[in-house]
């Protein structure tokens, strides 16, 4: 036993000395679940930002780092807990995710603040986690939906929508953008007549159309999921004439929905997190050569996440949670050198030189208030069957 | 002009749906009441065995889409509707032969056989999700409507649109069709007295010579057909998720029950009232009635009784009020 133990700890030196760091971060995201389409791509984004710091081996005197991918189930409490607590137990230095604002918390407070783990989610969007109890261990590269709300309200206003219904999936996600989206409405002198929930996996929406097509209004607002709920509102309001236009928060932005709905969708409109830099575009381009999609919704705000990660870890010249914590906000923001996306290298370079960052990335990162993002705004509105971004807020 | 308004929104959102809701859940009920009648259980594998039937109908129609095979503007699966029906006879008659024949043998008690069902049920619920997946499938296709919203306003001017989707139509229809047939069978045939005599009483039916595992084997013939035909006409309308399918058992059995156990007239009546109090009790009525109250009167609330949430508490509560007060069910069948 002895001997073995004296092997062991012989072969870890001896692999110490020989490779530098291996730094783990987690990549949590609902790769089954109500947004199972978006994910793949969100968790590709991240790894890119992984393999270019990687590649550049300049983090903490080349470190290579590995991505590790766990599942949330994007509402799925229980299963977001024991996977988050594997990856704990598989040694991460740093969490991406999770994606949805209900498994989010539940991590948070039931995994990250115990353990004294990092995270960065890049889509939960809650407005209840900035004021979740988080020992500065939580940020998000998007912004909450409060914000979300109050553009959401200023696009119907230039549009000249005066009512609307409005419907939300049944969660925290659903509920805070719905209550987001009626409070600014009304503030802006909107009317907003039903605020209805309904639940996702129903085989027939007919119903819960039937009381929002009672209520009437311009268009109606759906706060849910694209793959979920909302897609079968949506269908079932077009099949009964109820609605024919739609108010599609981030949730409902992606391709597969103008895809199931068809051409009925066209004249819909919405909003989803992304900025108006030349960055995103040429992280689009980064993300083609790559093979995946750049422009699907999140995306930038998962590589946005990573990255953030990594040099805050190169600032504080650790990869420990508990010194590159207090960093995150440092390198986001001014001062400092512009860093955006595929410049990682740099970033890298400049923070082992002393010298200070403003990490703008993909998503124009600037976190404000308990560490989430200011947020910039894509205006959508579906032409021809394609998702259209027609204007930046 | 404002009052047939009202009447076409009622249609839209309340009549159309509702009937064609309530052809559905009368073909599933019709099922669970001849299982009632003559093996005399209740059968809980039958929101399952909708869903066998269904998913063969799923896997067939995309074998014909694949082959180029279409049905012109009607949905490819009716095509398809006889192989499922096939199909799910085929997986009946074996769980009859493995597992109830053993208790019927042992005279159990009903009890017994509707924990029996019960293991059936979990293990259909299992095959099928094996087979295809618990996700929602898509296997409609053909013309969507019989009539659209905008159409229907372009044609008569009004404000209000009634859509009339072709599975809607499809679905009454052959729940017309195949209620003809078996009560036609049931009445007229010879196979079909016998049957009912079993049901009536099953010693004098023996002793007249009927072959009560002839009889059990066509019932079990029928009902795989009425299930296999409730499941695909309710996967075209909605969507064909397993998961739906178990949870039609409520609405179903409470169909059956209200009906009458037993009896498929009853069975037939208790769909509708079901369907019809489901959508109506939900239905917020603000838009029918601004439409037909004078304006000073017009409601500024949404007239809802229920939110629409507790759509499947309405089954329960009729359920619970004919249990309490009337436990043979309306069409006097058999007390539970």
């Amino acid at each position: 036993m002895k001997k073995l133990l004296t092997a062991t700890a012989a072969t870890a030196l001896l692999a110490g000395t020989a490779m530098a760091e291996d730094v783990k971060l987690g990549i949590m995201f609902g790769f089954t679940g109500p947004i199972e389409s978006l994910s793949p791509a969100m968790a590709q984004g991240a790894e890119l930002a992984m393999k270019e710091v990687t590649d550049s081996g300049k983090l903490l005197d080349g470190a290579s780092v590995t991505p590790i991918r766990a599942d949330t189930g994007c509402a799925d409490n229980a299963l977001a807990t024991s996977n988050a607590e594997r990856l704990i137990a598989e040694g991460i230095n740093g969490l991406v995710g999770g994606d949805c604002s209900g498994v989010t918390g539940a991590i948070l407070q039931n995994v990250a603040v115990p353990n004294g783990l990092v995270m960065i989610s890049p889509s939960a969007t809650s407005p209840g986690l900035s004021t979740m109890e988080d020992n500065d261990l939580f940020f998000r590269t998007s912004p909450s939906d409060a914000r979300e709300g109050e553009i959401m309200a200023q696009i119907l206003k230039d549009r000249g929508i005066d009512s609307i219904a409005l419907t939300y999936t049944n969660n925290d996600y659903g509920k805070g953008i719905s209550e987001a989206i009626k409070s600014s409405f009304e503030a802006v002198g909107g009317e907003v007549t039903i605020v209805a929930a309904h639940e996702d996996g129903k085989a027939d929406y007919s119903a819960e159309v039937g009381a929002l097509a009672s209520a009437g209004g311009d268009l109606l607002v759906v706060a849910g999921y694209l793959d979920q709920g909302g897609l079968g509102i949506i269908q079932s309001s077009l099949d009964s004439g109820a609605f024919d236009t739609f108010g599609l928060p981030g949730g409902m932005i992606g391709d597969s929905l103008p895809e199931n709905v068809g051409p009925d969708l066209d004249g819909s409109f919405g909003q989803a997190p992304g900025s108006t830099s030349e960055a995103a575009d040429s992280f689009y381009a980064m993300a083609e050569t790559e093979g995946f999609d750049g422009s699907s919704i999140f995306v930038p705000e998962s590589y946005d996440a990573a990255a953030l990660l990594l040099l805050a870890m190169q600032a504080a010249g650790s990869s420990s949670p508990a010194e590159y914590g207090a960093k995150i906000m440092d390198v986001a923001n001014a001062p400092g050198e512009k860093i955006y996306p595929g410049e990682l290298a740099k970033g890298l370079e400049l923070l082992a030189a002393g010298e200070d960052i403003d990490y703008v990335g993909a998503s124009s990162v600037e976190l404000i208030g308990p560490g989430e993002s200011a947020g910039s705004y894509r205006e959508i509105e579906v032409i021809d069957g394609e998702m259209k971004t027609v204007n930046f807020r | 002009m404002d009052f047939l308004n009202a009447l076409v929104a009622l249609s839209n959102f309340v009549l159309v749906p509702a009937i064609a809701y309530g052809s559905q859940l009368a073909l599933g009920a019709l099922g669970v009441t001849l299982i009632y009648g003559i093996l005399r259980f209740s059968n809980f594998a039958h929101g399952d065995t909708m869903a066998f039937g269904a998913m063969i109908a799923v896997l067939v129609t995309w074998g014909l889409q694949a082959a180029g095979i279409s049905f012109g503007p009607l949905p490819t699966a009716l095509l398809a509707l006889p192989f499922a029906i096939l199909g799910c006879i085929v997986l009946v008659l074996i769980t009859d032969r493995l597992v109830y024949r053993f208790y019927r043998e042992q005279k159990a008690k009903p009890v017994i056989l509707v924990i029996v069902s019960m293991g059936v049920m979990f293990i259909m619920n299992g095959l099928v999700r094996f087979i295809i997946g618990p996700d929602d499938q898509r296997f409609s296709d053909g013309a969507r409507f019989i009539v659209s919203a905008r159409d229907f306003k372009e044609m008569t001017g009004l404000r209000e649109g009634l859509a009339i989707k072709t599975s809607q139509g499809i679905t009454v229809i052959v729940a017309v069709v195949a209620v003809a047939l078996l009560f036609w069978f049931l009445n007229k045939t010879r196979t079909g007295k016998s049957m009912r005599a079993y049901s009536d009483n099953e010693d004098l039916a023996l002793l007249s010579g009927i072959n009560p595992e002839r009889v059990v084997m066509i019932t079990w013939v029928i009902v795989a057909a009425l299930a296999t035909t409730a499941g695909v006409l309710y996967g075209l309308d909605k969507s064909f998720k397993p998961f739906v399918y178990f949870q039609l058992l409520l609405p179903i059995f409470a169909s059956a029950i209200v009906g009458g156990l037993g009896n498929p007239l009853g069975a037939i009546a208790g769909g509708f009232i079901i369907a019809f109090s489901e959508v109506t009790i939900t239905y917020a009525w603000k838009k029918v009635l601004t439409y037909l109250a004078p304006e000073q009167l017009a409601p500024s609330g949404l007239v809802q009784l229920l939110s629409t949430d507790y759509k499947f508490a309405v089954s329960f509560v009729i359920l619970l009020i004919v249990l309490l007060f009337k436990p043979t069910g309306l069409f006097k069948g058999k007390a539970v």
